[in-house]
């Protein structure tokens, strides 16, 4: 079996106000579905034991996460190697339940944005409200990073976890790098 | 002459000396200076020329209204033309060069036009040149072009940086004076989150200037202790050098920071955009000076009677050794005490009112020993390129000349303008106060948000309270407003506005023509809008010529359309236009004032989108692959794919050739990864997928492939592609390269707003495989070398699928052709994409192979008369059209598209058909080339009967080829067309079946 290879081979850039890398393979699994239903709960559950997350939130642990994406759609996080695996078990707790689960890891590109202005270079290129009292710890928000769809959220304090498509790692990448520019503090959070 | 002062300089680090050029002349000005400053403190007060005359022009004002100063700034990288002087804060190094003149600023070649200005009046332009129409584009236009303008445009890369930022706050409180202090304060009292931006380097704004007394010290004090307040608050931000440019619905807010201006050698972006959403907005943006409208007020050294104050006080500059002050108000007298307590000579204040008795300011005027002329007024200033002396009459009279005085500098004051430019932005209404002569906000008509109520609240000088008192009073109120309708209500016996104190002043009387009954010869040099050249004489013509309504009076004489957007001048022509109908002011209104208040760089509004991220550039796993061996981009949307793999020695145009002779002798690459890939689930997936394709999907088997046709409701061709059963309720539908988001989103769209009972979801899965096309006589042969599948004509059949391992990958193969030969789709996952690659180019290298482009993709489609989404379809073309009947179902019911098909116009037997073409001569057609037929339409354009939809230089048939729709077109086989080319040439082609290759389709059934 040949080796897989990340989107930027897990590049990184630590030149400017915030550290910025690509963090390498992330298993990922979109699930849609009822997510108030018993067979969608226990499939998402029977990847990583944590909690079904509320509206816009993300239950993480390390490599594993249930991101909510929309009332009917969740992102399950698994380490890469562990989806086919996980699709397996997902389908044996959904039966006959309608759903939709497929493996969607290698269609997205996962970056750390770190450092203690990481809230304020995001904040940059997204819409958002990123004030520590308005973007909290367990909060998943999907929304537009400059001219490209990206989701995000505190992997750890002053760290960011973001997820783009694939295709556009490199623009992704270096907007980051850009947003990260040296003297570009703007000191407002 | 104008000069620096020993003493004074209240914004002046005097311990640090700073040089800079002006027109290639070196100069030196302190730290705080602006470039204004520094330029008057050089005797510098010619700086520019106006723009339709060529009039020499002197700094007026003081700060954001200056219409006069603009230079051009900067070098090379960092040139930037209309660069306003007054908000230029000086540095070490800079350059800067005056505008619109030829050959200098000295003397203009222009200005001859000045000497002409009896005979181009308002609408001169579009009097004179009008006739005979063809002279405008050729003759006309290009003149006025060269002659117009004022910048030069910048010719190199910018070399700074830029950014936005996504900022968000319950009150937002726009202008740093003692105003919007207080009502951040109030409001930051509150606990609400409070962010104050002033466009200045300074708090305080005028006030340090005009003085008073807050709490019983001086107002110098209330600011700085304010400032340290609201400092030490959390909730508080504080920004300096950023501008409120505009508000916009719902509490959308640009403000436009300048971060390194004022110190371009430091690290960091140059401007940053904030887009602020705040809860609610206060606008504290005090208000600006009028000027007066009397002849010659246009010579340099006649000055808003503030801005002489502001550079007496805040630099240390003497404007002028003797100064007339020229009023209609108490407030200039502020300038005549200043100027005499700086040791300046005032010879005269001419006071258009007549008041019955002294008010506090005059007396103390007088005191110091300065003449008052009550009821006076200037007939006409004297001076060409600098002010000499005043010509002084009653203001009540024709301008009979009764005196004059020498001086250098006229100080003029016509009252004062709140600044209701951002209230106004987002539809705040304006009444008109009486006593102040002013149009302030009209508290009962504030912009409001989507739930009615007002957002936006004016604050301090703004919103009409022109003393002190009355404006802290008034911004406390405002602060406190904002806060409680944010969500933050003050608390009881929540701290009240200082007391402050302010010489009283007595009431002004509005004057709009000085003196009143000017005749033509004086108003025609009473000039309104300075850079644009308008003068009352104009608005009077205007009027007189029926531009009654203040928007077309505005565009026919351009007052107010200037860079500075007649911030000086519309008031005042308004004024004169209201006197000419014989109207009330409020009656004719204001102009609209549009976003932002003054200009901002175009380099921020782009922010970080520019170079490598100036869009979003779109790359499959193998992008660096075809980067490293040759590819010529193509753009498809946002991705980019290889156009073809240019070899050394070769053209493009041999390497198209190249690729598609081998691609049909040996063996080809494509990467196909851009292709859509949605997946669609659900016990409903097939109903579904019947009514979004023109086909029948339901009946298709697991394992099995179809090609499919997507419309729209009109029935017009949105998207084509191989659709795939995966299992009984799983479907995987292929879409174009540029389609996939759009066609995913119109599925989801369908389920989610008519057919939401259905049991179907989709998802899109393009990006998690590359695809790879293995395309050729040897394309089995490069299977069978990686080895792992059957993929035999027997196990795999043509429009079959199946899953496997190949070489180690493992993979899903599509046995499907887009070309005509023997091909396999190839999927794997992304992250395993260029390693797959890699293994095909190993495995083929025996075989012959090579990778290639869309342009072959291209060729070998349209040999075989496939057709492709965008070119033979363009929006308008029905599957019927393009011969494609087979692919639509005549048993289902209904499907997307199948009533718009049935439309008397698209089952009308005249539309155009597809048709394959080929040239007698075995050249190339045009590409949308026409195909002409007898006699004109009705537009009396030649009559056409056919256009080119595809054409290409075919290696393999050696000859042109061509697809296009024609009259008729399949029933006239052998006819020949002819098709004009733009070359001059007649190309002439005949109508064939549009499969030019291997008609019987034996190369790929094998």
């Amino acid at each position: 079996m040949s080796k897989f290879v990340s989107a930027l081979n897990n590049e990184a850039y630590a030149g400017g106000i915030a550290d910025v890398r690509e963090i390498g393979l992330q298993g990922m699994i979109t699930l849609r579905g009822d997510l108030s239903s018993a067979a969608v709960k226990s499939a998402a559950t029977s990847v990583a034991s944590l909690s079904m997350p509320e509206a816009g939130q993300a239950s993480t642990d390390g490599q594993h996460g249930l991101c909510w994406m929309s009332p009917d759609e969740l992102l399950v996080l698994c380490p890469h190697d562990a989806v086919a695996a996980n699709l397996e078990k997902m389908g044996q707790s959904l039966g006959d339940a309608h759903a939709l689960y497929v493996d969607v890891s290698d269609a997205r590109a996962v970056f750390e944005l770190s450092g203690p202005h990481a809230r304020e270079v995001l904040a940059k290129l997204v819409p958002v409200d990123l004030s520590p009292a308005a973007f909290t710890s367990g909060m998943f928000r999907r929304s537009r990073m400059a001219q490209i769809p990206a989701a995000f959220w505190l992997h750890a304090p002053d760290t960011f976890r973001i997820v783009t498509f694939r295709s556009n790692a490199q623009y992704a990448f270096d907007l980051l790098k850009v947003a990260a520019q040296p003297g570009s503090e703007v000191g407002y959070f | 002459m104008s000069t620096r002062l020993a003493t004074g300089g209240r914004l002046l680090n005097k311990s640090r000396a700073l040089t800079f050029t002006f027109n290639g002349k070196s100069m030196k000005g302190f730290e705080g200076d602006t470039l204004a400053s520094a330029l008057l403190a050089n005797d510098q007060m010619l700086v520019g020329r106006s723009f339709k005359y060529h009039r020499p022009r002197g700094i007026v004002a003081s700060g954001a209204e200056e219409p006069n100063g603009l230079v051009n700034l900067g070098q090379g990288g960092r040139f930037e033309p209309n660069q306003r002087v007054t908000t230029t804060e000086l540095f070490d190094g800079l350059t800067a060069k005056s505008q619109n003149h030829w050959p200098s600023l000295d003397f203009d070649v222009g200005a001859l036009n000045s000497k002409m200005s009896r005979f181009m009046p308002a609408g001169f332009y579009y009097k004179t040149f009008m006739y005979p129409r063809p002279l405008w584009k050729h003759v006309y236009e290009p003149f006025i072009r060269k002659a117009a303008g004022l910048g030069a445009a910048p010719k190199d890369r910018d070399d700074d940086t830029y950014e936005h930022f996504y900022a968000f706050c319950d009150v937002l409180v726009i202008g740093g004076g003692v105003a919007g202090l207080q009502a951040a304060k109030a409001a930051a009292d509150t606990g609400a989150r409070v962010m104050l931006i002033e466009q200045t380097a300074h708090w305080g704004g005028r006030a340090p200037v005009d003085g008073g007394e807050v709490a019983g010290k001086s107002v110098d004090n209330f600011v700085d202790e304010t400032v340290a307040a609201l400092e030490a608050m959390e909730n508080v931000t504080l920004r300096r050098r950023m501008m409120g440019a505009g508000v916009y619905d719902h509490g959308y807010v640009l403000g436009y920071e300048r971060l390194t201006d004022h110190a371009p050698d430091a690290v960091g972006p140059r401007h940053r955009l904030w887009r602020i959403r705040a809860a609610q907005i206060v606008t504290a943006t005090g208000a600006i000076e009028r000027p007066l409208s009397f002849a010659g007020n246009d010579i340099p050294g006649v000055m808003l009677a503030s801005a002489v104050r502001d550079y007496v006080t805040d630099f240390g500059v003497s404007p002028g050794d003797r100064t007339v002050v020229v009023t209609n108000n108490d407030n200039a007298y502020l300038t005549a005490i200043a100027l005499k307590n700086a040791g300046l000579d005032v010879p005269a204040i001419l006071d258009a009112r007549v008041l019955p008795t002294d008010s506090a300011l005059m007396a103390q005027a007088k005191s110091l020993g300065i003449r008052v002329l009550m009821g006076h007024g200037v007939s006409k200033v004297q001076g060409g390129k600098r002010v000499t002396g005043v010509a002084i009459c009653s203001q009540a009279g024709e301008g009979s000349v009764l005196e004059e005085i020498a001086c250098d500098v006229v100080a003029m004051s016509g009252g004062w303008s709140p600044v209701v430019h951002l209230w106004s932005h987002c539809g705040g209404k304006l009444v008109w106060d009486a006593g102040q002569a002013a149009f302030k906000p009209d508290v009962d008509k504030a912009p409001t948000g989507a739930d009615g109520k007002p957002f936006v609240t004016a604050a301090g000088t703004a919103s009409g309270a022109l003393l002190l008192g009355d404006v802290l009073a008034d911004a406390d109120a405002a602060g406190k407003a904002a806060a409680t309708a944010a969500g933050h209500a003050p608390a009881k016996g929540a701290a009240q506005a200082p007391d402050a104190s302010h010489a009283p002043e007595a009431p002004m009387a509005p004057v709009w023509l000085m003196p009143q009954g000017a005749g033509i010869a004086l108003r025609n040099k009473a000039w309104l809008d300075y850079q644009n050249d308008v003068k009352v004489s104009d608005v009077q013509l205007a009027a007189q010529e029926g531009f009654q309504s203040v928007e077309h009076a505005k565009r026919y004489t351009t007052l107010g359309m200037a860079t500075d957007q007649g911030k000086l001048s519309n008031i005042n022509g308004l004024a004169i236009l209201s006197d000419s109908l014989n109207q009330p002011i409020p009656q004719t209104g204001t102009t609209t004032f549009r976003p932002p208040y003054t200009p901002i760089s175009m380099g921020s509004i782009g922010g970080e989108a520019r170079g490598d991220v100036f869009q979003p550039v779109r790359r499959t796993p193998m992008h660096a692959w075809h980067a490293e061996n040759g590819a010529e981009w193509e753009p498809v949307g946002q991705w980019r794919r290889p156009y073809a793999y240019v070899r050394s020695g070769e053209s493009s145009h041999d390497a198209v050739m190249r690729e598609t002779k081998n691609a049909r002798d040996n063996l080809g690459l494509l990467d196909a990864s851009t292709l859509g890939k949605i997946i669609v689930r659900g016990p409903d997936a097939g109903k579904f997928l019947d009514m979004m394709y023109t086909n029948m999907m339901s009946t298709l088997k697991p394992g099995k492939c179809r090609y499919g046709l997507m419309c729209d409701e009109n029935g017009f061709l949105i998207d084509d592609g191989v659709v795939a059963r995966i299992d009984d309720d799983t479907w995987l539908c292929h879409t174009t390269t540029g389609g996939a988001e759009r066609i995913h989103s119109h599925m989801e769209e369908w389920l989610q707003t008519e057919w939401w009972t259905w049991q179907v979801y989709v998802a899109n899965v393009t990006e998690q495989y590359a695809q790879i096309a293995v395309v050729g006589p040897k394309a089995r042969k490069a299977l069978e070398h990686l080895g792992g599948m059957d993929v035999s004509a027997e196990t795999m059949g043509f429009m079959d699928w199946a899953d496997g391992t190949l070489g180690g990958f493992d993979v899903r193969v599509f046995r499907i052709s887009f070309s005509g030969e023997l091909s396999y789709e190839i999927a794997v996952k992304a992250s395993q994409g260029q390693a797959l690659w890699d293994a095909l180019m190993a495995v083929g290298a025996d075989l012959g192979v090579m990778p290639y482009g869309t342009e072959c993709l291209h060729i070998l489609r349209a040999e075989k008369g496939f057709i492709m989404i965008g070119d033979e379809s363009d929006g308008t073309i029905i599957p019927q059209d393009l011969g494609l009947h087979w692919a639509i179902s005549k048993k289902k019911e209904d499907f997307i598209g199948k009533r718009g098909q049935e439309r008397s116009h698209m089952v009308d037997p005249t539309r155009w058909q597809l048709v394959g073409l080929e040239t007698v001569d075995k050249s190339t057609l045009p590409d949308g080339a026409y195909a002409v037929a007898e006699g004109t339409n009705a537009n009396g354009q030649r009559a056409t009967e056919g256009r080119v939809t595809s054409t290409y230089h075919s290696p393999n048939l050696d000859r042109g080829i061509a697809m296009g729709l024609v009259l008729n077109g399949p029933d006239r086989m052998g006819e020949v067309l002819t098709f004009p080319g733009t070359d001059g040439k007649a190309y002439k082609a005949k109508i064939v079946s549009p499969v030019f290759y291997d008609p019987e389709g034996e190369k790929p059934n094998v």
